[in-house]
């Protein structure tokens, strides 16, 4: 059986998505399952002339970087019309990274004309219907290598990839970052943090951590195989979220100390109840260093 | 009438007899045997329902903020300003003053009088949660809408809290001229002058 044709395309991007996925320990294990036909740093059989040509033909096309109708050229060409030449043929389309998801970092450069592929920050635009039936969404800036890996095997292996009303995949983007954060014991008891970079107390009060409602599995498939941001004690910045970028983001809206925003899916009643609560009781634990160096 | 909701009765009754002896006797003349007996009770049955006077002490202190609680929250789900709210807020306070002192008293005159007595089970906020949640729910929306003022919590909640919990003392002690109804207008507005957004 011939290997399925792979094609990975950039729009106005930084390289996130593709610098990420080099990092993936088994890159060319997965990559031998594919027939690579062009690749923005990766040496491929074809290189920008066949593709501005034409004359190839893809089965799975990998999108990376925000796009604009008109006014990005790349060896005299359109950027988007090539793109969508190969999408209308291609059976499987993954927009790598929030910016080919949503629009992204890049579109705060121009809010009316950039956008996401076939979505404006939470919108279907209007490439959406052309191309829903195979599209996967995997937002991140940048995208965790193995995500992507879990989406490319599925597809090798034609397995059925459960996914939500924005195409991202159920398995990777059903839970929050919240979810496995190392410090849920100091989000439960309600204790901040003191500083950035400390192992104790949670970021969710003062320091801006958006993990509780942003949707991503950055705690459960961990960076480089071992960390995450808020493990190290920086806050998440909600890069998967189709509102991102925000601002001020190492610090808590709130609202008279309340957090602006609630966990996701927690009214906002049983939220303060049980905040409330927690935070009447001061657990001795909660307050102490975890490592009590020497002085 | 099912066994379980005739308990239930049974128990809330307690509560708020309890409630008034502790308010007008205070907790430490108020035994178990005073309650049972204003209740046609006998001492033994009671004790099934609270094991101690402890426990039904903060049982009522928990009934009495889920009471104030739900009178804001149905402040709170009105499509109404923040001004306005503060002075239906006032108003519930007051008029549960007047009506059912009881309830004001205990809080004042049981609740932070006795500390002891609440210290273990009704830590911090955990018996007021159902009062302190509602509060904090004002506030949120107030400052969301840009109406109200953006602050510490605490600062917020001590000036609008305490200050309607002074007037209900002094009216206690019989020191205000005026009944409290004719105060909700000043305090009213002297409240959201302290609470208003620049």
């Amino acid at each position: 059986m011939s290997k399925p044709k792979l094609l990975w395309l950039q729009s106005i991007t930084c390289n996130g998505n593709t610098h990420s996925f080099l990092n993936h320990p088994d890159l060319f294990s997965i990559l031998s399952h594919f027939e690579l036909l062009y690749h923005p740093v990766l040496e491929t059989k074809y290189d920008i002339q066949d593709l501005i040509s034409g004359k190839l033909k893809c089965d799975i096309l990998i999108l990376e970087g925000s796009f604009r109708a008109e006014g990005l050229t790349k060896g005299g060409v359109e950027v988007f019309s090539l793109v969508e030449r190969y999408a209308k043929s291609a059976k499987h389309i993954i927009t790598a990274g929030t910016c080919a998801t949503f629009g992204g970092i890049f579109k705060q450069h121009d809010m009316e004309n950039i956008s996401g592929f076939c979505f404006n920050e939470e919108e279907q635009n209007s490439h959406y219907i052309t191309y829903a039936s195979k599209l996967i969404s995997l937002p991140g800036c940048p995208i965790h290598p193995k995500w992507l890996s879990y989406v490319l095997l599925m597809l090798v292996k034609r397995k059925k990839i459960p996914i939500d009303d924005m195409h991202r995949p159920q398995e990777l983007y059903n839970v929050t970052v919240h979810t496995g954060c190392s410090r849920n014991e100091y989000f439960e008891w309600k204790v901040d943090t003191k500083g950035f970079g400390l192992k104790e107390g949670c970021l969710f009060y003062e320091q801006g951590c958006q993990g509780p409602y942003t949707r991503g599995s950055c705690n459960k498939i961990l960076w480089n195989d071992i960390s995450s941001k808020t493990n190290v004690g920086t806050p998440c910045f909600g890069c998967t979220e189709p509102s991102f970028p925000k601002t001020a983001l190492f610090s808590t809206k709130t609202n008279m100390g309340i957090p602006a925003t609630m966990p996701l899916g927690v009214p906002r009643r049983a939220y303060l109840t049980a905040t409330g609560i927690a935070k009447s009781f001061k657990i001795k634990r909660f307050e102490e260093r975890i490592i009590k160096y020497d002085s | 009438m099912k066994i379980a909701d005739k308990k239930a009765l049974k128990r809330e009754s307690i509560i708020q007899a309890a409630l008034q002896l502790f308010s007008l006797h205070g907790f430490h003349k108020t035994t178990i045997p005073d309650i049972a007996e204003k209740l046609h009770m006998s001492v033994g049955n009671l004790y099934n329902y609270f094991s101690s006077k402890d426990i039904l002490a903060k049982e009522i202190i928990k009934y009495t903020s889920e009471v104030l609680g739900e009178e804001i929250r149905s402040v709170n789900l009105q499509e109404i300003s923040s001004q306005e709210k503060i002075t239906k807020i006032v108003e519930i306070y007051f008029t549960m003053a007047k009506e059912k002192p009881e309830m004001i008293e205990y809080f004042l005159r049981v609740y932070l009088s006795h500390r002891e007595v609440f210290k273990d089970g009704c830590e911090g906020m955990t018996c007021v949660s159902g009062f302190i949640t509602e509060i904090m729910i004002f506030f949120d929306d107030g400052v969301s809408s840009g109406e109200l003022r953006n602050q510490d919590f605490f600062s917020a909640f001590g000036l609008f809290m305490g200050y309607l919990g002074g007037m209900v003392f002094l009216k206690g002690e019989e020191i205000l001229p005026k009944a409290l109804d004719e105060y909700i207008d000043d305090i009213s507005r002297n409240i959201y002058y302290a609470l208003k957004s620049e």
